[in-house]
């Protein structure tokens, strides 16, 4: 089967800054897949280039097997939700949906059904006669996915289409949008910065950071067995052990990951003092200094909290260090 | 900080304003006197004579004809000029830049007698004679920033991702100029060009340096101005054109309201 | 790809952003730079020359003479008196326009906000010969001014100030008050505005902050208003002394027979035929006000322009 989209040693370059700096990628076609990153690790101008709002400095993209390296906007089967959702201020709802239509040619009864189907589908039946300005964000980002779908691309691009929103209609989307994307079977391509909205949503996530591509694989993948010292920090802040306290632990010379929540205290291997801790609610953490490695162990609630300045003992299950033999960061 | 002005303040602020206005109502009241040889006030006697009289002046009428074409073409021309470098100042950054926003300004912020001289010594020496044409190229030099003033700031405050969204949708640049990008500065625009207008309308320094022996409307009121013969004609014809330009200024005020924050600066 | 729409041109300018910059910016860069540039530098040119004192022609060498000449004791006064002029007159302008601005920024709400944004516009906008014009009206002999002076009884304060040398004179319209007040007048709407815009964008938070630290209205006024409004202020002067400095209407209406360096370019390169000089009066303003927009751009007065 082609993929949906495939980079082969795409990049980027503003002057001397390498926004995206050779990366090679596939989507398949009914993927979600969630490029996730740091603002300004590269994520969003990858997105812009299967867009076609950058022209890439090097390397080819394809879509469904054809080039488009240098395919313009308007002739690429992708279509895009942006961020500030862009939705035209001069028209109303339904014309903002039926944009696309329009353009192409479609007769008007036509792009009016078309898009009036399209509002229905994201909950805004009703709506069409309404400007932009008089809706609610929350609204505005049904239209623009609304105006996107309209179009039946082959790939939905979302360039962090949720960031606006407050946590909870943030939540209630991540779960409208995941349940559409299966609908509509079609992949869709989802930037974010947010690691917990990346793995809630994604079926595969490809970390970024400076402009290079870390790590590509499900959820539990980048979480559990994190490839590079950077996705081991950036989804999950997890412990990142130094390559010689590896070396001592367990005799391999290579940085390794350890989840806070998989440290327990009581006896163990590593012994520190307690130097900080913090209550969240449903768990308490703590920040233990080991000889100078200060490792961040998260304790259930009802489990017993070492107060400050106490020395603990630090252990864990067999498998809960994973050591990062492909380092490179 | 209390929220209530102190009443110096408010005098000094309200008596500004005043200072501004009283004199143009000052013309107003003129344009009615019965005293046809000296400015003398109070007016002796109020008539409405005078309109009729400035109504069958051929020569008011002409260099009347003669502004409106000038100002008609020079905004025509700044319109297109000033959009077409808002636009590309605003939408890249290019080695340049600066230099460009700052070439667009010069032409107000250096003297504008600086300009008619540059223009008729250059005239002079290219043996280009005078015509409507050498006034409009002057009138539409200075044109250019206004249109380019309002134009830049709808452009700034247009997110950029409105015109990637038209393509993204479908559309070519052709499309998106006229779906997207036509639609959004046509205010502002109309707003310059209003303004453009009121400003050549208006314009005399450059203008007795590019005109030769043609008359524009002001042109004709500065001859009135250094030597008085007509002075209840001139006095009409000064209420005329207050009227005239506040037109244009009020409807480029409206336009912009709550858009572009001071649409109307940088004359 | 999707479909075959044809847009060759299109499909170019998206390949070749360049090529979309060089169409925008061409045709506005060929008038700017042909018209008014070319023109400059013809101006400038012509200062370098000479007139020949015997023929009266203009002699096609390159020299220094000319703005030697502009050292002359009575073309240095031209120039010393213009300055001068252009400095009270900016200076008086934003003393008077920031109370206007002032208010209209901080306290005016609604309808108000609308009259000193109109007030300020209107007059910007209107006939600068009318505006002119109404001064001729205000300060004649038989004009609302004396007729006021003469109606309150307060004549002999007229007398009074018009006794003084310099700035008094037979009369206002003849005095370099006269020519002050007419200046001031014409140009100070282009101070108010860029004030107003500058002050627009003080949060009253700030100044908040200011009175929460301990700060008298006037304290806060000096070391948190006045510094804000500052590139509002200078982008007004930018306005002010440039159209003061090059004005040669005015003075030529309403003033004293001295002359300043607007009526000396127009009457050297008019009746005395003597274009060099002219221009080289010419480079003077240019030259001013290229020191003053440098100093200006460094206090990050253009983005109130």
């Amino acid at each position: 089967m082609t993929a949906a989209i495939s980079f082969k040693g795409l990049s980027r370059h503003f002057g001397d800054v390498r926004a995206v700096d050779s990366v090679d990628l596939e989507i398949g076609a009914g993927e979600f897949f969630v490029l996730l990153g740091p603002s300004g690790s590269g994520k969003t101008t990858c997105l812009r280039l299967i867009a076609g709002f950058e022209r890439p400095t090097a390397g080819r993209i394809w879509i469904f097997g054809e080039d488009a390296t240098a395919a313009p906007p308007y002739r690429r089967p992708v279509n895009t939700v942006f961020q500030d959702y862009a939705l035209f201020p001069h028209l109303n709802v339904r014309d903002n949906v039926a944009y696309g239509l329009m353009v192409r040619g479609d007769a008007k009864a036509a792009r009016r059904k078309s898009a009036d189907e399209a509002l229905a589908l994201v909950a805004l039946d009703g709506f069409g006669d309404r400007k932009p300005s008089e809706l609610s964000g929350g609204q505005r980002q049904r239209v623009a996915l609304a105006r996107a779908l309209v179009m039946q691309p082959k790939v939905l691009l979302l360039d962090e289409p949720l960031g606006a929103l407050d946590l909870k209609l943030r939540e209630q989307m991540q779960g409208e949008l995941k349940t559409l994307q299966r609908q509509l079977g079609i992949a869709f391509v989802f930037v974010t910065h947010d690691q917990g909205e990346a793995l809630s949503m994604g079926d595969r996530v490809a970390v970024f950071d400076k402009g290079r591509i870390q790590q590509v694989g499900s959820p539990e993948d980048v979480y559990d067995r994190p490839e590079t010292p950077f996705v081991a920090d950036f989804v999950g802040a997890s412990n990142v052990l130094s390559a010689d306290m590896v070396h001592d632990l367990v005799g391999r010379n290579a940085p390794a990951s350890l989840r806070p929540e998989a440290i327990r205290i009581g006896f163990g291997p590593l012994a520190g003092v307690v130097h900080a801790r913090a209550f969240l609610g449903s768990a308490t953490r703590i920040e233990v200094d080991c000889d100078g490695q200060k490792l961040k162990v998260l304790i259930p609630k009802g489990g017993e909290v070492p107060q400050m300045g106490d020395s603990v003992t630090l252990g864990w299950s067999e498998g809960a260090l994973h050591i990062m033999d492909s380092a490179n960061g | 900080m209390n929220s209530k002005a102190s009443l110096g303040l408010k005098i000094a602020a309200i008596g500004g304003l005043l200072f501004l206005h009283l004199p143009i109502l000052l013309i107003f009241v003129y344009a009615f006197t019965t005293e046809d040889k000296s400015y003398q006030w109070p007016p002796p006697g109020l008539t409405f004579q005078w309109f009729e009289v400035t109504w069958n002046r051929p020569d008011v009428w002409q260099a009347l004809g003669l502004s409106l074409r000038v100002a008609c073409v020079s905004t025509l021309i700044a319109l297109v000029l000033g959009t077409l470098c808002a636009a590309a100042v605003a939408r890249s950054r290019f080695f340049g830049r600066e230099a460009i926003s700052l070439l667009v300004i010069l032409p107000i912020a250096l003297p504008g007698i600086i300009t008619g001289i540059s223009l008729r010594s250059a005239f002079n020496i290219a043996d280009i004679p005078f015509s409507t044409w050498t006034i409009i190229l002057g009138h539409a030099t200075f044109c250019i920033v206004v249109v380019y003033n309002n134009a830049a700031a709808r452009f700034r405050r247009t997110s950029a991702s409105l015109i990637e969204a038209s393509m993204d949708l479908g559309a070519t640049y052709w499309q998106t100029l006229r779906f997207v990008i036509m639609p959004n500065i046509a205010t502002a625009l109309l707003a310059g060009g209003m303004l453009a207008f009121a400003l050549s309308f208006d314009e005399v320094i450059v203008t007795t340096f590019t005109a030769g022996q043609q008359q524009t409307l002001p042109i004709w009121m500065l001859e009135e101005l250094v030597r008085p013969r007509q002075r209840p004609v001139t006095n009409v014809v000064a209420m005329v054109v207050v009227l005239v330009t506040f037109l244009p200024i009020l409807a480029a005020y409206y336009l912009t309201r709550g858009t572009d924050t001071v649409a109307g600066q940088g004359k | 790809m999707a479909e075959a729409r044809r847009a060759p041109l299109s499909d170019t300018l998206w390949r070749r952003p360049r090529l979309l910059l060089a169409l925008l910016i061409t045709p506005p860069l060929l008038w700017l730079g042909i018209v008014y540039l070319g023109a400059l530098f013809a101006l400038l040119a012509q200062s370098f020359f000479s007139i020949d004192e015997f023929s009266g022609l203009i002699s096609y060498e390159l020299t220094l003479k000319t703005y030697a000449e502009l050292l002359r004791a009575s073309n240095l006064d031209i120039l010393l008196r213009t300055i001068a002029m252009a400095s009270a007159v900016t200076v008086s302008a934003a003393v008077v326009a920031f109370p206007i601005a002032y208010y209209a920024a901080r306290y005016a709400r609604g309808r108000w906000k609308a009259v000193f944004y109109l007030g300020a516009m209107l007059p910007l906008w209107s006939s600068y010969l009318v505006k002119v014009y109404s001064w001729k009206l205000i300060l004649a002999k038989e004009g609302v001014l004396n007729w006021l002076f003469e109606t309150l009884h307060l004549a002999w304060v007229l007398e009074a100030y018009l006794a003084i040398p310099v700035i008094g004179g037979n009369s206002l319209s003849v005095s370099w008050t006269g020519t002050f007040l007419v200046f001031l007048y014409v140009w100070l709407p282009f101070m108010i505005l860029p004030i107003q815009a500058s002050l627009e964008r003080v949060p009253p938070s700030m100044l908040e902050a200011s009175g929460d630290l301990g700060a008298r209205p006037g304290q806060t006024l000096r070391y948190v208003i006045l510094p804000l409004a500052l590139p509002g202020i200078i982008a007004g002067s930018i306005f002010t002394f440039s159209l003061t400095m090059g004005d040669y209407i005015v003075p030529q209406i309403v003033g004293t027979s001295a002359r300043m360096i607007g009526q000396a370019v127009y009457q050297f390169q008019g009746t005395a035929g003597n274009i060099p000089l002219a221009a080289a009066f010419a480079v003077v303003p240019i030259v001013v006000m290229g020191v003053y927009l440098t100093l200006a751009k460094s206090a990050g007065a253009f983005d109130e322009l």
